[in-house]
C-alpha cells in the first residue's frame, strides 16, 4: 500500500505536472526548430509571437464569454483557437513580407536575421502590451478538474490523492493531436516532403521545381499553429502575462537545441526533456521516500537536489552540459 | 577634419537633445538620463569590442552587468562581522572544496587518457563534490541568512572604497567570460547568442537566489558613493555660498528675508542633487574617455588588424597560423569585463543593488540595440549608440503621451481609447526601439556612424 | 540547329571578369557530349550558363528552337532541363523514394510509374529504397543524384562532375548508367575530369581553354587528335 502511495505521490507532483508542462515547451519548441531548418534562423521572437497570439484567444474568450457563447464544462478558450490561429499567421506573413523576406532575398548570415527577429521581439511586445496590458489574466472558465485528489482518495481508499486538472488533460490530448498531424503532415504528403527537401538542400530544392514562396508561406501556417495552440494550452494552464511569455523563450530554445535543432521530433521529445529534468530536480521528495523507507528513518530534509528557485537554471544548466558533450543535441539535428 | 564633421554633427544633435530636456523637463533629468547614456556608452564599448571586432555574438550583456552590480557589494559593504563569525567558516571551506574539485578534475584529464574510468572518475568527483558541499554549506548558509535578516543576513563586502569595485567588476565579469568562453565560443553565430544569453540567466538566478552572499531579491541598499551626500552638501556653508552666488540676481529680487532663506534652502536642495550628479557625471565622463583613448589605439594597432582579419576571414587567418580560439577567448573576456565595469558604474551611480531588476531585455537586447544602432566596429559610433538609444528609451513614454495628447485632444477624457492609450504610453519605448533597430538595420545596416577603416 | 544550343556565351560572376567568352556548346536529344579543360577553364560556368544559374552577357540559350536565354532556372526546370551538380547534388536527410518524389515534384501524374522506371534503371535504387541517403556510399548516392534528375523525364540532362571522388570501378558503372540514359533519347552533356573515359563513351566533345572553344569534333577525333592528347589527356 506504502509503495502505491508512493508512487500515486511521484504521479501526482511530478509525472502529471511535467507531462503537461513538456507538452507546452514541446509545441514552442518545435516551432522555433521549424523555422530554424526552413528559414534558417534563431526567433528571439518566438515566445512573444506566442504571446501575440495568445492574447487574441484571451479577449475573444471575454467576448464569447459576454455574449454567452460557450463549451460547457471545456474552457471557451478552445472555441477561439482557430481564430486567434487566423490572426497570428496573418501577423506573422505581414512580419515576413515587411522584414523577413528582405533579408532571405538578400541571403543575409543567420547573425543578422537573429538581430531582426530581436526586432521584431520588440514590436511585438509593444503592440501586446498596447493592445492588453502587462497584466496577469486567467481566462480559463468551464470545469476545473477531471479528477478532485478527494474523489481519488474516497475512490482507492489511499492516503495520497491524485488530481488531473482538465487543462493538463486538454494540454496533453491536444499536443498530441498537433503533434501527430504535423508529422503525418511532415512525412506522408508531398508538400511536407518538399519542406523537409527545402530544409535540407535549397539549390536543389530550386531546380526540382519547389516553389520557396509555397514553403515559407506553409511554414509560417504550421509555424502560427504550433506557437497560438502552445501559447493557449501555456495560458490555460498557468495564467496569461506577456513577460512571462517573452520569458518562456529561454525553456522552449533549451529544448529545442538539446533536442537538436532543426530536427522536429527533437524537439518535441527536447521538450518533455527539459520540463522532467526542471520538476524532477526540484521535487522535494520527502514525502515519497517517508512511504519506501520503514518509519524511523525518515528524512529530516526536504530532499530536494535544487531549490524550486532554480527550476530555470536546470533547463540552461542541461543545455550547456548538452551543448558541450553534443553540441547537435540528443537527437542529432543539424550541425552547430 | 572632414572625415569626423559626421561624429561632430551626431554627438551635438545628442547633446543638443539632453539640453533639451533639461530645459522642458529639469536639468536633474536630464543629468540623470546623461548619467545612464555614459554608463550604456561603457557598455556598448564592451560589447562593440567583442562583436565589432571580432564578430563573437554575446547576449549575455545582463549576466556580466549583474556582476559588475555585485562586484559593488562584495567590495564596498563593510563585511558583516557576525554573519563571518556564524558561518564564515563554512563558505570557506566550501569554496576550498571547489578549488580542489577543480583541480583533481583538471589533473585526471592531463595524466590519464580517456578512458570509461576516467569518466567515472571525474562524475565521482562531481557527485561527491557536489554533496559535500550542500553538507559544508547548508549550514552555514542558515547561520548567515539567520543574522539580523531584515537588515543584514549576507556576509557583506571588504569594506574598500566604491571605486575600487569597479576594478572588482571588471574582474569578476572577465572571470564569467573566461568560463563561458571556454564553453561556447566554438558555437556557430546565433547558437553563441543563445548559449551566453541562457549561461547569464544561470548566473542572474544564482545572485538572486543565494541570499548569503548579496542578500539576494532582498536588495542590498545605502552602497557608499564616490561623491558625496545630499545631505552633507545641504548642510556645509561653502556650498550654500556657492548656491547664493550662482543666483544673487534671482536672491535679489525677493525683499522678505524668510522668503529669501526659504527660497534659498530649496535652490541648495535641488542644487545639491544637480552637483551630486555632476561628480558622477565627470567620473563616468573619464571612464568613457579613457576607455575610448584604449580602445581606438587598440583598433589602430597591429593587434586590432589581426582581429579584424579574423573577423573577416576566419579561414585565412587560421591558416596565416593566428591562434583564433585563443584571440576570441581574449577578446571575449576584455568586453565582457568592460561590461562589468559598467555594471559596477551602475550600482553605484544607484546606489542600491537589485538583483531582481536584471532582465534580458533592458540589459542584454536594448544594449545590442545600442550596438546596431551606432555602428558596430566603431567606437563613436558605439557611443553615440548607447546615447541615442538610453535617450530614446527614457523618453519615448513622454513623447508618446505628448503625441498621443495631442491626436485624441478632440476625444472627452473619459474616451476609453483615449485612457487606454494614456495608460499604454510606457509601452511605446518597445515599439520605438523596435522600429529603430529594423529601419537602421534595413536602410542603415552599418549603423549611424559606420565603420571606417584606413589602410595606414 | 541543336536540340540544346548555347550560343557564343559569355558571361561572369557578378561584376566580376568573365568566365566564360563567346563559348559555344550544343548537344542533341540521344547524344552524350563531354565538356573537357584544364582547370579554370570555365567549363561548369559554360553548364551554369545554359542552365541560367548566372546571366548572359551576350549570346544566347536556345532549347527545340526557342530562345530560353531570358527565363530563370526554374523556369528551364520546368521546360525540361536537368541538372546535377557536382557537390550536394542529393537530399541527404531524405530517404531514396523521397529523393525520387521531390524529383518529380512538378510532374502532374504517373509519379509511381516513373519511379518503378527509376528502379528499372537503377535496380540497386529499388533495394535501398527506404534508407537515408546520406547513410548510402558515394556511387549509390551519385546513382540517387542521376535518378532525382531523370524523375522529371527530362528532354536535356547536365552532370556536373558525376565521376568526381569516386573509385575507378564505381565510375565504370556510373558511365554504364549514363549511356542507358541515353538510350532513352536524352541531350546529355557533362562536364568531366576523367577525360579519356569520358571521351570514350561520348558522342562528341569540347576541349575549352580559357573559357573559348579550343577544340571540338566527335569522341573518336578528340582521342585521336594528337594536340588534344598531348596537352589534356596526358601523351
Amino acid at each position: 500500500m506504502d509503495f502505491i502511495n508512493a508512487i500515486v505521490v511521484l504521479t501526482n507532483f511530478t509525472l502529471i505536472p511535467a507531462l503537461a508542462y513538456g507538452s507546452q515547451l514541446a509545441l514552442g519548441a518545435i516551432f522555433v526548430t521549424l523555422i530554424y531548418a526552413v528559414l534558417r534562423f534563431a526567433n528571439f521572437a518566438t515566445g512573444d509571437m506566442m504571446s501575440f497570439g495568445t492574447m487574441f484567444a484571451v479577449l475573444l474568450t471575454y467576448y464569447f464569454q459576454s455574449i454567452g457563447l460557450g463549451l460547457g464544462f471545456l474552457p471557451t478558450a478552445l472555441l477561439t483557437i482557430p481564430f486567434a490561429i487566423i490572426m497570428m499567421i496573418l501577423y506573422m506573413l505581414l512580419i515576413d513580407k515587411f522584414v523577413f523576406s528582405y533579408y532571405r532575398i538578400k541571403k543575409s548570415p543567420p547573425v543578422q536575421f537573429a538581430m531582426v527577429s530581436v526586432g521584431v521581439m520588440f514590436v511585438t511586445q509593444a503592440i501586446i502590451r498596447i493592445i492588453i496590458g502587462p497584466s496577469d489574466r486567467r481566462f480559463l472558465d468551464g470545469e476545473k478538474f477531471i479528477l478532485k485528489a478527494t474523489e481519488f482518495k474516497e475512490m482507492t481508499g489511499l492516503n495520497e490523492g491524485l488530481t488531473l486538472k482538465s487543462t493538463q488533460a486538454i494540454t496533453i490530448v491536444v499536443t498530441l493531436i498537433i503533434v501527430s498531424i504535423m508529422f503525418w503532415f511532415l512525412n506522408k504528403t508531398k508538400t511536407g516532403t518538399s519542406m523537409r527537401a527545402y530544409s535540407d538542400n535549397e539549390d536543389l530544392a530550386l531546380l526540382s521545381g519547389i516553389d520557396p514562396k509555397r514553403v515559407v508561406l506553409i511554414t509560417w501556417v504550421i509555424a502560427g499553429i504550433l506557437a497560438t495552440v502552445g501559447g493557449i494550452l501555456y495560458g490555460l494552464d498557468k495564467s496569461y502575462r506577456p513577460f512571462v511569455y517573452f520569458n518562456n523563450m529561454l525553456p522552449i530554445f533549451a529544448a529545442a537545441i538539446v533536442g537538436g535543432i532543426g530536427n522536429p521530433f527533437g524537439a518535441f521529445l527536447g521538450g518533455y526533456v527539459i520540463a522532467f529534468a526542471e520538476i524532477l530536480i526540484t521535487y522535494a521528495y520527502k514525502r515519497f521516500i517517508a512511504y519506501l523507507v520503514p518509519e524511523n528513518m525518515e528524512p529530516d530534509s526536504l530532499m530536494q537536489l535544487l531549490s524550486t528557485d532554480y527550476k530555470f537554471a536546470v533547463s540552461f544548466s542541461i543545455l550547456v552540459i548538452v551543448l558541450l558533450i553534443r553540441p547537435s543535441g540528443i537527437f542529432k539535428g543539424k550541425t552547430i | 577634419m572632414r572625415k569626423y564633421s559626421n561624429i561632430i554633427a551626431a554627438y551635438s544633435i545628442m547633446l543638443i537633445l539632453i539640453i533639451l530636456v533639461g530645459i522642458f523637463q529639469s536639468w536633474s533629468i536630464a543629468l540623470t538620463i546623461l548619467n545612464y547614456c555614459l554608463i550604456s556608452a561603457v557598455m556598448t564599448i564592451g560589447a562593440n569590442i567583442q562583436w565589432g571586432y571580432a564578430g563573437l555574438i554575446n547576449f549575455g550583456i545582463m549576466g556580466y552587468t549583474a556582476l559588475g552590480g555585485l562586484a559593488v557589494v562584495l567590495v564596498s559593504v563593510d563585511p558583516v562581522q557576525q554573519a563571518w563569525q556564524a558561518g564564515g567558516l563554512n563558505i570557506l571551506i566550501c569554496f576550498w572544496i571547489i578549488v580542489a574539485m577543480v583541480v583533481l578534475i583538471r589533473y585526471l584529464l592531463k595524466y590519464f587518457d580517456k578512458s570509461k574510468y576516467r569518466t567515472y572518475g571525474i562524475a565521482f568527483i562531481i557527485i561527491g563534490g557536489i554533496l559535500l558541499l550542500r553538507l559544508t554549506a547548508t549550514p552555514g548558509i542558515e547561520a548567515i541568512e539567520a543574522v539580523d535578516p531584515a537588515k543584514t543576513g549576507f556576509l557583506g563586502g571588504m569594506g574598500l572604497p566604491v571605486l575600487f569595485s569597479w576594478i572588482g567588476g571588471a574582474f569578476l565579469a572577465g572571470g564569467l567570460a573566461f568560463i563561458v568562453g571556454k564553453i561556447a565560443l566554438g558555437l556557430r553565430a546565433d547558437y553563441l547568442a543563445i548559449a551566453t544569453l541562457l549561461i547569464a540567466e544561470i548566473v542572474v538566478s544564482i545572485i538572486k537566489h543565494e541570499e548569503w552572499l548579496a542578500r539576494g531579491v532582498k536588495n542590498v541598499i545605502g552602497l557608499k558613493r564616490p561623491a558625496p551626500y545630499e545631505i552633507d552638501l545641504q548642510t556645509s556653508q561653502w556650498f550654500i555660498n556657492l548656491v547664493e552666488k550662482f543666483h544673487t540676481k534671482k536672491l535679489s529680487l525677493i525683499n522678505s528675508i524668510t522668503e529669501r532663506q526659504d527660497a534659498l534652502s530649496q535652490l541648495v536642495i535641488d542644487a545639491s542633487s544637480i552637483y551630486v550628479k555632476l561628480c558622477f557625471t565627470g567620473l563616468f565622463l573619464s571612464v568613457v574617455i579613457v576607455l575610448l583613448i584604449v580602445t581606438q589605439k587598440a583598433l589602430y594597432s597591429p593587434w586590432g588588424r589581426k582581429m579584424r582579419a579574423i573577423r573577416d576571414n576566419e579561414e585565412a587567418a587560421s591558416a596565416m597560423g593566428k591562434n583564433i580560439v585563443k584571440e576570441h577567448l581574449f577578446i571575449f573576456i576584455l568586453g565582457s569585463a568592460i561590461v562589468g565595469i559598467a555594471g559596477a558604474m551602475m550600482v553605484t551611480n544607484d546606489g542600491l543593488f537589485t538583483p531582481g531588476s536584471y532582465r534580458p531585455m533592458r540589459y542584454t537586447f536594448v544594449i545590442w540595440v545600442m550596438v546596431i544602432v551606432g555602428g558596430t566596429g566603431n567606437n563613436f559610433g558605439a557611443i553615440l549608440g548607447g546615447f541615442v538609444v538610453w535617450f530614446l528609451w527614457v523618453e519615448a513614454a513622454p513623447m508618446a503621451l505628448f503625441l498621443i495628447n495631442l491626436f485624441t485632444s478632440h476625444l472627452p477624457e473619459t474616451n476609453s481609447v483615449r485612457v487606454h492609450l494614456i495608460e499604454s504610453a510606457p509601452y511605446f519605448r518597445f515599439l520605438v526601439i523596435g522600429i529603430g533597430l529594423l529601419t537602421i538595420m534595413r536602410y542603415r545596416p552599418k549603423g549611424i556612424l559606420p565603420e571606417k577603416i584606413e589602410i595606414k | 540547329m541543336a536540340f540544346f544550343e548555347g550560343t557564343q556565351m559569355t558571361a561572369g560572376y557578378g561584376d566580376g571578369p568573365d568566365i566564360i567568352s563567346s563559348c559555344s556548346i550544343s548537344a542533341n536529344r540521344g547524344e552524350i557530349v563531354a565538356i573537357l579543360g584544364p582547370n579554370g577553364a570555365g567549363k561548369s560556368t559554360a553548364m551554369k550558363a545554359m542552365l541560367g544559374l548566372l546571366n548572359l552577357k551576350s549570346g544566347s540559350v536556345t532549347l527545340d528552337g526557342k530562345d530560353i536565354s531570358k527565363i530563370s532556372p526554374q523556369d528551364r526546370v520546368k521546360q525540361g532541363i536537368s541538372f546535377v551538380p557536382q557537390t550536394k547534388n542529393v537530399f541527404a536527410e531524405l530517404t531514396v523514394k523521397e529523393n525520387l518524389e521531390i524529383g518529380g515534384f512538378l510532374r502532374e501524374e504517373g509519379l509511381d510509374k516513373m519511379i518503378e522506371n527509376i528502379y528499372n534503371l537503377f535496380p540497386i535504387l529499388s533495394e535501398k529504397k527506404s534508407q537515408i541517403v546520406g547513410q548510402l556510399s558515394g556511387g549509390q548516392r551519385q546513382q540517387v543524384a542521376l535518378g532525382r534528375a531523370l524523375m522529371s523525364e527530362p528532354s536535356v540532362l547536365m552532370l556536373d562532375e558525376p565521376t568526381a571522388g569516386v573509385s575507378p570501378i564505381v565510375m565504370d558503372e556510373l558511365f554504364e548508367h549514363i549511356i542507358k540514359v541515353k538510350k532513352t533519347n536524352v541531350a546529355i552533356i557533362m562536364v568531366e575530369q576523367n577525360a579519356k573515359q569520358a571521351l570514350s563513351i561520348s558522342d562528341r566533345g569540347y576541349v575549352l581553354v580559357t573559357g573559348q572553344n579550343k577544340f571540338e569534333g566527335s569522341g573518336d577525333e578528340l582521342l585521336n587528335d594528337p594536340e588534344v592528347r598531348r596537352s589534356f589527356l596526358g601523351g
